[in-house]
């Protein structure tokens, strides 16, 4: 049953992609401005500022592993509309991750300027995030259709480093730890799985490069 | 024998304050439905502070008989019962900061075993009674520096471990007193899981030098807030140790050993180059990964609260520089 409705593509209608659209801004968005109104008023708990790190972190972490698995989902699956979230998805990881960067700036060190130069300089796990939320922050700016018009082939590599972006994010999570053993482990093997799909990609392609150089390189030899 | 203690002050149910403000709020968070809507929102519970919901499982805590602060204690702010009893670093129970108040209840507390020995003439037991009744107790409110860079005001309720340990009779030649914390890992699911307990080897294990251990700083702590631990804070009884990191206040102890050797502590073994045996709260000293020149202090008052502050040498208790003398505290972190 379920494998005969798989058959067909299973298209959106308009009025179900702004309803899904809809749902993810009130969600997504709702939880980050509830979440900070309940800090505002001391009500997350012994420490506001610790839950605001985590919880801005780690769903940042989650929204980003989310956008990562839609464009398998479109391609693996007859609905090829997931792709139209990704963009959305894509710019919330950057409003949480910037969430996060806010927190650690206002609440967390209280603008205490020199002391958050020299931390974002000599903690190495903290210029890892920073760097992270740096690649965030180009792939953010640069999302707008007529940008990415004008940029052609070179924005799609920037898009690409998001790769190094959740690795650089799950590496300062487990850093950011007291112990290696916890729940970053838990991240790494789902990223590892959500990008699969791509590896087997990434590795073909790389066999076809290589394969090509030899190609070229046998050509070569016969035309000396 | 101890002379029998007639108390100077006796705690009403309504003067804990404290506590009694965060049930009223917990009861309003529910009617409004907040906790229902947190579910939905996420399911790591950590990431809302307001989700444990500790209502099924409340725990006994029996008011006690103690003198008061006297000259040991600060006048600073204290630290409200549901955020001392709310954050705490116990990995036995979980590595998250809540894991402890959702966890911990499963801990037998009584009867419980203390035994003193090692390098002693008289070694002895306490029972689950006597650790409340053989020595008289005092209340304690002392500045908590975790080494993660937060604080606390707390009011214990305890005795010097000094007296403890005359009690046994030291031989002259024991240098270092080792701690050791419960294993019972079918209480503790940290101790069951390697992941749940944060890969440390239990049980936990600490140590102090033995003049660190006999300075009157040094307190045996029982209670909190005027009663009884509960036991995500260590019950039924727990190291205090003001002017070290947070870490080194070992909880719900069942041996004490005194030795002519270093003991082996356990964040030491964890990781040697982040933690040492000394522990002393340093503003000078960083740890590898963060600055420990200030601190935030958890006092209440939410996100825009300015409760950073200058982290103090020895955590501001300078009474025990002397201990260190000639050393160099930079080596001996
Ligand atoms: C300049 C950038 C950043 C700074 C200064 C920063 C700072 C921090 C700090 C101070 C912590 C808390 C460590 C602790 O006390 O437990 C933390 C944790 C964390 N950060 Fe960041 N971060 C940055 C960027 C990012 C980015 C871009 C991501 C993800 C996309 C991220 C994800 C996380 C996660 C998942 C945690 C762990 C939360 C937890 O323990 O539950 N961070 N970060």
């Amino acid at each position: 049953m379920a494998f005969r409705l798989f058959k067909k593509p299973a298209r959106l209608t308009k009025a179900q992609l702004l309803t899904g659209k809809s749902m993810v801004h009130i969600l997504v968005l709702g939880a980050l401005v509830w979440q900070f109104v309940m800090g505002f008023t001391d009500n997350l708990g012994a420490d506001p500022v610790q839950a605001l790190l985590n919880f801005t972190g780690l769903h940042a972490i989650h929204i980003l592993l989310l956008t990562l698995c839609l464009s398998p989902l479109a391609q693996l699956t007859p609905c090829g509309d997931f792709i139209r979230y990704r963009r959305m998805l894509g710019v919330y990881t950057f409003i949480y991750a910037l969430a996060h960067f806010a927190t650690y700036i206002l609440f967390e060190l209280q603008l205490d300027w020199p002391l958050i130069g020299s931390e974002l300089i000599e903690r190495p796990y903290i210029s890892v995030g920073f760097v992270a939320l740096l690649l965030l922050l180009a792939m953010a700016v640069t999302s707008f259709d007529r940008l990415r018009k004008k940029m052609g082939r070179r924005w799609q590599s920037l898009h690409n480093t998001v790769y190094l972006a959740i690795l650089l994010a799950l590496l300062h999570y487990s850093w950011s730890q007291k112990t290696v053993l916890a729940d970053p482990l838990l991240y790494w093997f789902a990223a590892f799985v959500i990008l699969l799909p791509r590896m087997k990609r990434w590795y073909q392609s790389l066999q076809r490069k290589s394969d090509g150089k030899k190609k070229h390189k046998t050509t070569a030899t016969r035309t000396t | 024998m101890p002379k029998r203690f007639s108390p100077s002050v006796k705690l009403t149910e309504n003067e804990v304050t404290d506590e009694s403000v965060y049930r009223q709020r917990r009861t309003l968070l529910k009617s409004m439905g907040f906790l229902g809507a947190s579910t939905l929102l996420s399911s790591k519970a950590s990431a809302f502070g307001w989700f444990d919901d500790d209502d099924e499982k409340k725990i006994q805590r029996e008011a006690l008989d103690f003198s008061p602060a006297g000259k040991y204690s600060t006048a600073a702010k204290k630290t409200p019962y549901d955020k001392v009893s709310g954050y705490n670093n116990f990995y036995e129970f979980g590595t998250g900061k809540d894991d402890p108040a959702e966890y911990a209840h499963n801990m037998e507390t009584d009867p419980w075993s203390l035994k003193i020995d090692g390098m002693v003439e008289k070694p002895f037991t306490l029972d689950h009674a006597s650790l409340t009744s053989k020595f008289p107790l005092q209340e304690r409110i002392y500045r908590l520096r975790c080494v993660e860079a937060w604080s606390m005001v707390i009011p214990w309720v305890g005795f010097e471990l000094g007296a403890l340990i005359r009690q046994a009779r030291p031989l002259s030649s024991a240098r270092y007193v080792a701690f050791q914390t419960l294993y019972a890992p079918e209480q503790m699911r940290g101790q069951n899981s390697r992941f749940i307990g944060g890969g440390v080897d239990y049980p936990y294990v600490e140590g102090l030098r033995l003049d660190e251990a006999m300075h009157p700083l040094t307190l045996m702590a029982v209670g909190l807030y005027g009663k009884t631990l509960p036991p995500q804070n260590g019950a039924p009884i727990r190291l205090v140790v003001p002017w070290k990191y947070g870490f080194k206040s070992i909880k719900s102890i069942v041996r004490i050993t005194l030795t002519d050797k270093e003991p082996p502590t356990t964040w030491n073994k964890l990781a040697p180059n982040e933690y040492g045996f000394y522990a002393n709260v340093n503003p000078n000293v960083d740890h590898p990964r963060w600055s420990q020149a200030s601190e935030r202090r958890i006092a209440g008052g939410g996100l825009l609260s300015r409760n950073r502050i200058d982290t103090e040498l020895f955590n501001g208790y300078e009474e025990v520089a002397s201990l260190y003398k000639d050393m160099d505290l930079k080596k001996y972190y």
